[in-house]
């Protein structure tokens, strides 16, 4: 077979097929497009304003990785004045974050980034470690996730730093897309489409500049430009990725490449019939649809990731898929539905949509004001990692969010 | 070639990375020789060396995490000398001497 010719410069050899279009492309061509093609996500969402801080929560793995690098990149190439500093957590696992955190040490020097490394015991007076000696390893990555968005939060303001940017990728929402659709929860469902969490009352935004990139193309982007990235499984959630919405999501991806930001595009089309706003396919009025709950959003769960999308639920609801051995019958309904054509708009209408506020679990009460134990901000009364807190400190486990 | 084809091996170079090291000793880089052909005798492709490295180099019990119903889990990306497999003919492409075959998880951590 006879190499195929890059589509763009039509002069060297295509060594990347894009999932979301098929073309075929050169190295130099795709690193380009890749940079590109973020560079417009950021200024069709008015990501950034000039000289903003912005922290990156970095985990050493890919996606924060290649979002620290295509950022420098970017930053000096389109003059956005940012002051970017890699901000990582340390969950207090032993082993676990050595390497990890040794790299992000090293991203530091390579991209010429502060860095600042916050630990839960510090925040928490709790390691996962302990953490884990206390419930055991079910449903600790509830915990790990709760903690480690705050723990964003809080290591940004220490730094003085409003603003923290997280790798999340397509791959991601479109994963949390289809299990709050799954859940019935079309609230979070379209909060979590979003760009932008966190509205004007809230002390740090967040907000996720791969949000349209494909997994698959960052880790192409990290083994084309050399990028030093740590891959990891979190050795409390060996399972994570087992008969889950992740496997969905990739199996769909290699059935129809296109179905990942299909997804997204829907998750986005859902949001604004919730919540009657656009989060248009360029997020160019994505920033105002993060409904008052936005604390709950987009809750970091397993993994190495900084923030990713929730383990604890989509483990618990793996399993609940597994034990109603409804997978298949569901992967098979899907890859049918995506073959044939979207449901009707009128259908959709027709759902019993519930409030932006609503969630299928705990109270609504969804008022914006500061936990009373720590003061830090929060929709309830008594913020979700205080009462996490509370549960361990009284050596309970069976606190579900 | 009839003769000697059972014996003939094409050298080539296996790499592992976003994970999969941990399948396979540890180790990114594998040099291996590979049989020229499979068992009914058709040369050696990916599909062939995706069984072989099962049969021959995997240190690790969980093979579903490199393989699922015979294929390669969804979600690892296949690179044949540096280009993404779907523009090589992915499982059919025919492994000549000296390939580098890269093996690349995207489901490990971010
Ligand atoms: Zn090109």
């Amino acid at each position: 077979m006879a190499p195929a010719l890059c589509a763009n410069c039509k002069t060297e050899r295509a060594l990347i097929k894009r999932p979301k279009n098929h073309a075929k492309l050169c190295k130099a061509c795709f690193i380009t497009v890749f940079e590109d093609e973020v560079h417009h996500t950021i200024i069709s969402s008015q990501l950034f304003r000039l000289g903003e801080k912005v922290a990156i929560g970095a985990s050493g793995g890919k996606d924060s990785t290649v979002l620290a690098s295509v950022l420098k990149t970017l930053n000096e190439r389109h003059g956005y004045g940012l002051e970017l500093v890699l901000l990582s957590i340390d969950e207090g696992i032993k082993g676990y974050r050595d390497d990890s955190l040794e790299t992000v040490k090293r991203n530091a020097v390579q991209y010429d980034m502060p860095l600042k490394v916050v630990g839960y015991d510090e925040l928490y007076g709790w390691t996962m470690d302990q953490v884990v000696e206390t419930i055991g390893k079910k449903g600790n990555c509830t915990y790990c996730g709760v903690f480690r968005r705050q723990a964003l939060d809080r290591g940004a303001k220490m730094l003085g730093i409003k603003h923290v940017v997280t790798g999340h990728n397509a791959d991601d929402v479109a994963e949390t897309v289809l299990m709050n659709l799954l859940r019935g929860d079309l609230a979070r469902l379209s909060r979590s489409t979003s760009i932008v969490t966190g509205d004007s009352r809230s002390e740090v935004k967040r907000s996720k500049p791969l949000k349209y990139s494909y997994e698959k193309e960052i880790v192409l982007y990290a083994h084309h430009k050399r990028l030093d990235y740590f891959s990891t499984e979190c050795i409390y959630s060996p399972e994570a990725f087992r008969g889950s919405a992740r496997g969905l999501i990739k199996q769909l991806e290699r059935v129809r490449p296109t179905a990942i930001l299909d997804i997204v595009r829907s998750g986005e089309d859902m949001a604004r019939l919730v919540l009657g706003e656009s989060t248009s396919s360029c997020a160019c009025k994505g920033q105002k649809s993060a409904g008052l709950a936005f604390l709950e959003d987009d809750i970091g769960g397993c993994g190495s990731q900084n923030g990713r999308t929730p383990g604890g639920e989509m483990a618990a609801m793996d399993k609940q898929l597994r034990e109603n051995e409804a997978h298949e019958a569901l992967e098979v309904d899907i890859v049918k539905a995506m073959s044939e054509n979207k449901v009707g708009s009128e259908k959709e209408r027709e759902l019993p949509i519930r409030s932006s506020n609503g969630t299928s679990r705990g109270p609504a009460r969804q008022v914006l004001g500061n936990c009373k134990r720590c003061g830090y901000m929060s929709s309830q009364e008594i913020c979700q990692a205080c009462m996490l807190l509370e549960g361990l400190n009284k050596n309970r486990a069976q606190i579900q969010i | 070639m009839a003769d000697t084809s059972e014996t003939t091996t094409i050298p080539i170079t296996v790499d592992f990375s976003g994970g999969l090291e941990m399948l396979f000793d540890s180790k990114r880089r594998h040099s291996i020789s590979l049989p020229a052909t499979d068992g009914s005798g058709k040369p050696a492709n990916i599909a062939f060396l995706i069984d072989h490295l099962c049969r021959n180099l995997m240190k690790d019990p969980r093979a579903e995490l490199f393989v699922l119903d015979n294929h390669i889990r969804p979600g690892i990306l296949v690179l044949i000398n540096d280009a993404d497999w779907e523009l090589e003919g992915e499982e059919a492409y025919e492994i000549q001497p000296r390939d580098n075959i890269l093996f690349v998880s995207t489901l490990h951590g971010g």
